[in-house]
């Protein structure tokens, strides 16, 4: 598992991004990105080394202190949804009966309803501004996919000996959850993770390009919001959108990297090379 | 098929439609006051001006029967709602919100089908020439990129392209905002220009999309390679073409064909932000403008048309898959 290329670099770009974010804001003034803190729309220079908006921020200030909010975003909506669909899959898959088809349908329902949809609807009535209360919804959105892998994996745990072993010792129910299903499912629980923070930041950045969402603190779908408004492209203001496009690029990279390699270790012949 | 697995599908799916349509009579009445003179204030507080506002407010009242009860302010917007009637669009009044959605549907519908089967198409060769031993390099390598880049949102690519394509290089318009306009009659050079009009729009899609079929395909073959069958070919002599074409490709594919009804049912709301970065007359750019005006009936009416029209495509898929493959049945243990 840990020769995987693919691990690896999706984790030191993860890091770096997270690093980033964490340093960033130490070495740049956070007055920096604020409007009318530099002149209007210039391109990169020496003092600005990413160039300035059409309200005179800061770019790389923008890119600095909107990362964490970005990745925020991700790890809060991906707590939340992986956090319920792991309660939600092991009981739907260890106590089965009625639980379990209520269960099974609500997640039924809510794996067919198109995210992005339902949240436009409700980021635009309750006029959602806030990272958290975006990430919120995101969360309170994404537990279906995880319920359903989870509760798939703990149906076929649930018959092997070592959970009749358990039963027999007369391990309650809430220790044989615990206790013996829940870290063999670290690994799904692990990817599940992983492609919800990925999805929680695909949400939340297309939310900002429709203008809606939380644009009023420094994240990379700001930026993008902005400089799709401010006509970046038209007037060849790369500067502008590059930079969170890139950032955005290489945390989708990361994490499907990741993903990626997390399959291969749950099913070895994917690594199979060609020949 | 059984009767109790066709009932749950249908159970579902009208659950799905009302929690939908629900959702929509919930969500306005959260906040104070009644749904559209909140509306109109909040689209005044963004400095927006509403032309025939009286004239709107009482249309809307009776149409929705505003003065009465809860309760019957619910089973008439349930009825409604199932007819498709979704008012009038707030900022384009006295255009209903159902025939902007008519207008801009079947270009998200035409896009988006041409694109996921051309997609599908290219992704499953190229997945299947990975395990070819021909395969040159370089159609190695370009499958390995378009793998890459997969994971990127639709949108990420649009505007990279956008910025190639569009204005650096200026080979194709930029945006396809003019395009409706455009249209007068329909010949053959009004189909080349919704072809010029359409190219970056579609060549996002499909390169988002092709390197997942590539890859899922991929997955499928490795896995059918260790099937007997083909070890069986093998010792029978039969030529690696044949075995490719005739014994694993054939099997790889049935999955893949789920997955294509899958896409294909998540047609209309599968690149509604593509439509916005070129603003593609679609029902995604109908979206955008409807948020940025905060025009809420138009917002709660695309809303519920892409959940109601994934909802049907789900249902379509689920029904007449087993009719593909023999071997599903809904058979529970």
């Amino acid at each position: 598992m840990l020769r995987s290329w693919k691990l690896w670099l999706g984790v030191v770009l993860l890091v770096l991004l997270g690093v980033s974010a964490g340093i960033g804001p130490l070495l740049i003034d956070e007055a920096a990105t604020q409007p009318l803190y530099a002149a209007f729309n210039k391109p990169p220079s020496a003092e600005f080394p990413l160039g300035t908006d059409d309200v005179g921020r800061d770019l790389l200030a923008l890119l600095v202190y909107g990362l964490w909010p970005t990745l925020s975003i991700g790890i809060i909506a991906g707590t939340l949804g992986t956090g319920i669909g792991t309660v939600l899959g092991l009981i739907s898959g260890y106590f089965r009966g009625p639980v379990d088809v209520v269960i099974r349908t609500l997640s039924d329902i809510v794996l067919t309803i198109p995210l992005l949809v339902v949240l436009i609807l409700i980021a635009s009535f309750t006029r959602t501004t806030t990272i958290e209360g975006t990430a919120l919804i995101v969360g309170l959105l994404a537990w279906a996919g995880p319920t359903r892998t989870l509760r798939a994996q703990v149906l076929t745990l649930r018959e092997r000996t070592f959970i009749q072993m358990a039963q027999l010792s007369r391990l309650n129910n809430f220790q044989i959850i615990f206790l013996e299903l829940l870290p063999n499912l670290m690994p799904y629980i692990l990817a599940g993770f992983i492609d919800a923070i990925a999805g929680g930041i695909l949400a939340s950045v297309g939310l900002q390009l429709l203008g809606i969402g939380p644009l009023l603190i420094p994240n990379m779908g700001m930026t993008l919001n902005s400089a799709f408004a401010g006509g970046a492209m038209i007037r060849g203001f790369w500067w502008w959108w590059a930079p969170p496009a890139l950032v955005l690029t290489l945390l989708f990279l990361a994490t499907f990297l990741i993903t990626l390699a997390l399959d291969e270790i749950a099913n070895p012949r994917l690594q199979g090379t060609t020949q | 098929m059984t009767l109790r697995y066709l009932t749950f599908r249908l159970v579902i799916f009208a659950l799905i439609i009302w929690v939908a349509a629900s959702l929509n009579f919930l969500l306005p009445r959260l906040v104070p006051g009644d749904p559209i003179t909140a509306m109109l204030n909040r689209m005044e507080e963004r400095g927006g001006t509403v032309n025939n506002q009286e004239e709107l407010i009482a249309a809307y009242r009776e149409r929705f029967g505003l003065n009465s009860s809860l309760g019957v302010q619910y089973g008439r917007y349930l009825t409604s709602v199932l007819r498709f009637d979704f008012g009038y669009s707030i900022t384009s009044f006295p255009a209903t919100v159902s025939s902007i959605i008519a207008d801009s549907l079947p270009w998200t519908i035409g896009l988006l089908t041409v694109t996921t089967l051309l997609a599908f198409t290219i992704g499953i060769v190229l997945g299947a020439l990975f395990m070819w031993r021909g395969t040159p390099v370089l159609l190695r390598l370009t499958t390995w990129f378009l793998i890459i880049i997969a994971p990127l949102p639709y949108y990420l690519i649009a505007i990279l392209l956008l910025f190639l394509f569009g204005f650096t290089l200026r080979w194709f318009p930029p945006t396809s905002a003019s395009l409706v306009n455009q249209i007068t009659t329909f010949d053959w050079q009004t189909m080349l220009k919704i072809v010029e009009y359409s190219t970056l729009p579609a060549l996002s899609i499909l390169l988002a999309a092709v390197g997942s079929w590539a890859l899922g395909m991929r997955a499928m073959m490795i896995t059918v390679q260790g099937e007997d069958y083909i070890t069986l070919a093998r010792a029978k002599g039969l030529s690696e073409r044949r075995i490719m074409l005739g014994y694993a490709m054939r099997n790889a594919l049935l999955p893949q064909v789920t997955a294509l009804g899958i896409s294909l049912a998540t047609v209309v709301s599968g690149a509604t932000l593509v439509e916005v970065v070129f603003l593609y007359p679609g029902i995604g750019r109908a979206l955008l403008t409807a948020t940025n005006n905060l025009d809420y009936p138009l917002i709660q009416g695309i809303t519920f048309i892409l959940v109601m029209s994934v909802a049907v495509g789900v249902l379509l898929v689920d029904l007449l898959y087993p009719l593909l493959d023999p071997r599903i049945t809904y058979e529970r243990r």
